[in-house]
């Protein structure tokens, strides 16, 4: 397999990385730069665990191949705030106890950052619609949909 | 006054306080370490070959080209590693029961569509999977029967020829008269009860990484297990090796829901190929494998029948199960624990005087089950609970009065039920009131029958059950399991530097018990909460270690945490009196700080701590003690945790898709330690049991093969699927236990389907049809109607 040469701005660092062509986005975020927040739920696009944002929206890490983001921009859970400092969604989903095992959690954190970013999340009602890109095994959704229902009114509405 | 002269039993207590989860931030920064974070180097990857078929023997194996992949280090089968393993045998004490032998590998034959057969393993997953491309396994494929009516007959293909059977598991459980129970019914219902395979999906997948240390001469297995120490016993006897050289290590997991609680294949392998290849080993599953190969739950049809007097008293229940076990019996829990729990906990809440349960656990060519939360409640309490409605509505009662008159009273606890369970006392008749009231139950039957006027499908029900909790030797000896359930260690140590690490043998999985077991032990030790470090689910920490299942982490691990806090304050209180010099009644210890009542002297923790360990001369000899304490509790029986369940759904009459529009939970968890983890833990499971009844479903199709294959045939519930839930607490009597807790984290999931379950018939009722089989999904419900029309019956609207 041809190997391809990619360069990757992650978290607002530039990574240059030579890899096969059909290597994950996920394994090469996990695997080539160590950034093991991103995780891998299901490895087909259902789950959203994996999610990050490429050049400011929500993708499937897992369906996306890493050559196919040569020259772009990825956000990732890493980027979202420190152990220490955590950021606003990250505080709200703790505050509200929007994650048990955490597993599916920086899925969540990145899902809703893009959704806070063009989403109207007007009521309960879209709020759920619009999460149910990402499945949570543990906390049944309410305390998420409580943390996303307060970010929403901080935010006020989309202009 | 300031506040540490305040009497103790007036001051705030961290234990019933919504303190937020120290666990959260690593989780929330992308910084937690589950295993497949780790990759130590030279790590090895695993990729495995599968059976394709449901039952056949293994006629050759050809690994072609496979080692012509880059990267390809080593192919195995059964034949090349079984020498250097013991299969794990689980055990039971069961008349008649067979323990099928798991080894890591199939050995001779395949038993079901998912089994390992070969391993690959490579310096990547990618170079492995491209290896296993080239691996060609010749089968003679073999009889079997897929459906467990099938497999129960005494002339069905036998899975396993040296257990002369299918059926490995034989119970029953009898008490009174039955037979004449039922001849002197007014009312009798019946139905043939079956909540179909299911399987938990763990959000994080089974992840093993064992790594050798030659150095050493010892493994250490990082592994999703919610029952480290339980796989460290096994796997000692099984790769004969010391604990000393043997560490299994949970870090971080992502969910496990009891199915992550029992020794798998893989996980065996790991640790063997790792001391075979002197390298890391990493088997991480994908989804499919999941699917296919982690343990699954349920599956017992059940045929039962209640008998009730006219004035709606039970009188009488019978109960035949035929339950699939899948291949195997599942290490340690074995094929008894779900198959068995249905039948014992069958009765459920009620008073009951004639009972006979049976139970039949047959062999089937589909993965092993294995715990899953609830064990077996799920099934029985779906049964019971339809019987309960199908009962009331026979003898026109409403159900909240039906059950009013059958669920055991305050006075008469403890309870002995028909299967022998003791219930402690707990909120029986309590939470049925309090859902009733939470829910405006009145105001919702007017609300129901408003609707279906308007011709709408709307139905309530109810559920009702008690589960038997944080249970102790004596309880956990019966089923002659390899393990101890029934007791808990905690070991706490107050360093030198003041710091305080608590360990235990229990393993979070997401429950949050470093929270909350540090909660507990700032009330009881007197310490502040960020000073204490919890460590749990690694096998070095304490001698017994154990895991996290059966709603005993609370209990038992509340109840160790909370005997080593008061040895641990009771040595601080002395060294602290000896250089206060006061006497040690006159000294308490609030947020790390000694004072006594006596005088203004006060000292730190970590003044104490100092003088202790490292200011020699300070406290002679004879009086210095350690500030550390190991104390092992054992509650020897168990505790009732009870609940009412109440949903009213609206089935949409074209789609046939079920909405609930309303879901109430009133239980009775004793003590609370933090009402944010508990109601999180309420909501987890209820969308668990929505799932079950409603969506999730484990298919093999007449060929043995599996039909879900990924999350896009296996549904489980999204944010969009699942209502608001309504919580009720009720703290009756506290238990007899140490810290007055009960178990609840598997409750939802136990009372979720069987409420939906009596919503939908409620709401199909004037159709005439009623749900027997779960999840009810659309096309089920419209079968219900297509036969009942096919059989004559036009669909009418309500009334």
């Amino acid at each position: 397999m041809v190997e391809k040469t990619i360069t990757v701005g992650v978290n607002g660092m530039s990574y240059t990385r030579t890899v096969e062509p059909r290597m994950l986005l996920s394994d090469f975020l996990r695997q080539e730069l160590t950034l093991t927040g991103t995780h891998v739920g299901c490895e087909h696009g259902v789950c959203g665990a994996c999610t990050v944002l490429l050049d400011g929206r929500s993708v499937r890490s897992c369906l996306t191949l890493a050559v196919q983001v040569d020259g772009s921009e990825i956000e990732t859970i890493e980027g979202q705030g420190e152990i220490d400092r955590l950021g606003r969604v990250q505080e709200a989903f703790r505050q509200h106890h929007g994650l048990q095992c955490g597993f599916c959690t920086p899925g969540f954190i990145m899902a809703v950052t893009d959704l806070l970013r063009h989403h109207p999340l007007e009521s309960d009602e879209q709020i759920r619609e619009a999460l149910s890109g990402n499945i949570c095994r543990c906390t049944g959704y309410e305390n998420i949909v409580n943390a996303v229902r307060e970010l929403a009114r901080e935010r006020g509405p989309l202009t | 006054m300031t506040d540490h002269q305040h009497p103790a039993e007036l001051r705030p207590k961290m234990v019933g306080t919504r303190v937020k989860r120290t666990e959260d931030p690593r989780l929330l920064a992308g910084m937690g370490q589950y295993v497949d974070d780790m990759s130590p180097a030279g790590t090895l990857h695993v990729a495995l070959r599968r059976s394709d078929q449901p039952h056949a023997r293994i006629l050759k194996i050809d690994v072609g080209e496979a080692f012509s992949v880059p990267g390809v280090v080593a192919i195995y089968d059964i034949s090349d590693i079984e020498g250097e393993i013991k299969p794990a045998i689980p055990t039971s004490r069961l008349p008649g029961y067979y323990a099928t032998p798991n080894w890591p590998l199939a050995r001779g034959k395949v038993r079901y569509v998912g089994e390992p057969v070969v391993a690959v393993v490579a310096e990547s997953r990618y170079a492995a999977e491209d290896a296993l491309e080239h691996i060609n396994i010749q089968y003679d494929p073999l009889p079997f029967a897929i459906r467990q009516v099938d497999a129960v007959k005494d002339d069905a293909p036998l899975l396993h020829e040296e257990a002369g059977t299918n059926t490995i598991i034989r119970r029953e459980f009898k008490r009174g008269d039955v037979d004449a129970a039922f001849e002197e019914a007014a009312v009798i219902v019946k139905g043939r009860f079956r909540m179909t395979r299911k399987t938990a999906v763990a959000m994080e997948n089974r992840s093993y990484l064992a790594e050798w240390d030659g150095r050493k001469q010892s493994l250490t297995l990082h592994t999703s297990s919610g029952s480290p120490g339980i796989i460290r016993d096994v796997l000692s006897s099984c790769l004969d090796l010391p604990g000393t050289r043997l560490r299994v290590v949970a870090p971080d997991v992502g969910g496990s829901f009891g199915a992550k609680g029992s020794l798998y294949p893989e996980e065996m392998l790991v640790c063997v190929l790792a001391r075979k290849l002197k390298r890391p080993v990493k088997f991480i599953s994908d989804r499919l494998e999941d699917l296919s190969a982690t343990s699954q739950a349920f599956d017992e049809l059940i045929e039962a029948e209640l008998a009730v007097t006219s004035n709606g008293m039970l009188i009488g229940l019978k109960a035949d199960v035929i339950g699939d076990v899948g291949a195997y019996s599942i290490y340690p829990w074995t094929a008894a624990l779900e198959t068995v729990q249905v039948v014992s906990f069958l009765p459920g809440p009620y008073r009951m005087e004639h009972y006979r349960g049976r139970i039949r656990g047959v062999l089937t060519p589909k993965p092993p089950t294995g715990p899953y939360r609830g064990v077996g409640r799920p099934s029985s309490t779906f049964a019971m609970e339809r019987l309960v409605e199908m009962a009331a509505r026979e003898l026109n009662m409403d159900p909240v009065e039906f059950r009013r008159k059958n669920l055991v009273r305050a006075e008469e606890f403890p309870y002995r039920t028909a299967s022998g369970i003791i219930w402690d006392k707990s909120a029986f008749q309590e939470c049925l009131e309090g859902a009733c009231e939470k829910a405006d139950y009145a105001a919702l039957v007017r609300q129901r029958d408003a609707a279906r006027r308007e011709g709408r499908w709307v139905g309530i029900g109810l559920a009702s059950y008690a589960e038997l909790t944080g249970i102790g030797s004596r309880i956990s000896v019966a089923p002659g399991m390899p393990i101890n359930t029934g007791t808990e260690t905690s070991k706490i140590e107050i360093d030198a530097t003041g710091a305080i690490t608590a360990s235990f043998g229990i393993s979070s999985h997401g429950q949050g018990l470093e929270t909350t077991l540090a909660q507990v032990i700032v009330d009881e030790l007197g310490c502040k909460l960020e000073d204490i470090q919890v460590r749990h689910g690694d096998s070095a920490l304490v001698p017994m270690s154990s895991g996290t299942y059966a709603s005993r982490s609370a209990v038992l691990g509340g109840g160790a945490a909370t005997l080593a806090a008061r040895v641990v304050k009771g040595k601080v209180l002395r060294a602290a009196a000896f250089l206060m010099e006061q006497n040690v009644d006159d000294l308490d210890i609030r947020d790390g700080i000694i004072a006594s009542r006596q005088s203004n002297l006060t000292m730190t923790l970590k003044e104490v701590a100092s003088a202790v360990y490292t200011q020699m001369g300070r406290i002679p000899r004879e009086q210095r003690e350690d500030l550390t304490a190991s104390e092992t509790y054992d509650p020897y029986l168990g505790t009732a945790c009870s609940s009412t369940h109440l949903a009213m759904v609206e089935i949409d009459p074209e789609t046939y898709g079920v909405e609930i529009r309303r879901y109430v939970v009133a239980e009775d968890c004793g003590k609370i330690i933090n009402p944010m983890i508990v109601d999180g833990q309420v909501h987890g499971a209820v969308a668990q049991g929505i799932g079950a009844a409603l969506l999730e479903e484990i298919i093999h199709d007449d060929n043995g093969q599996a039909v879900a294959a990924s999350l896009a045939d296996y549904l489980v519930p999204v944010a969009g699927t699942v209502p608001n839930i309504s919580i009720v607490h009720i703290e009756a009597d506290l238990p007899n236990n140490v810290g007055g807790f009960r178990g609840m984290g598997e409750g939802g999931t136990i009372g979720a389907p069987a409420a939906i379950a009596n919503a939908v018939s409620d709401a199909l009722a004037h159709l005439g049809v009623s749900v027997e089989t779960l999840p009810i999904t659309p096309e089920r419900i419209f079968q219900l109607l297509r036969d009942k029309a096919l059989a004559g019956q036009p669909i009418q609207t309500p009334t």
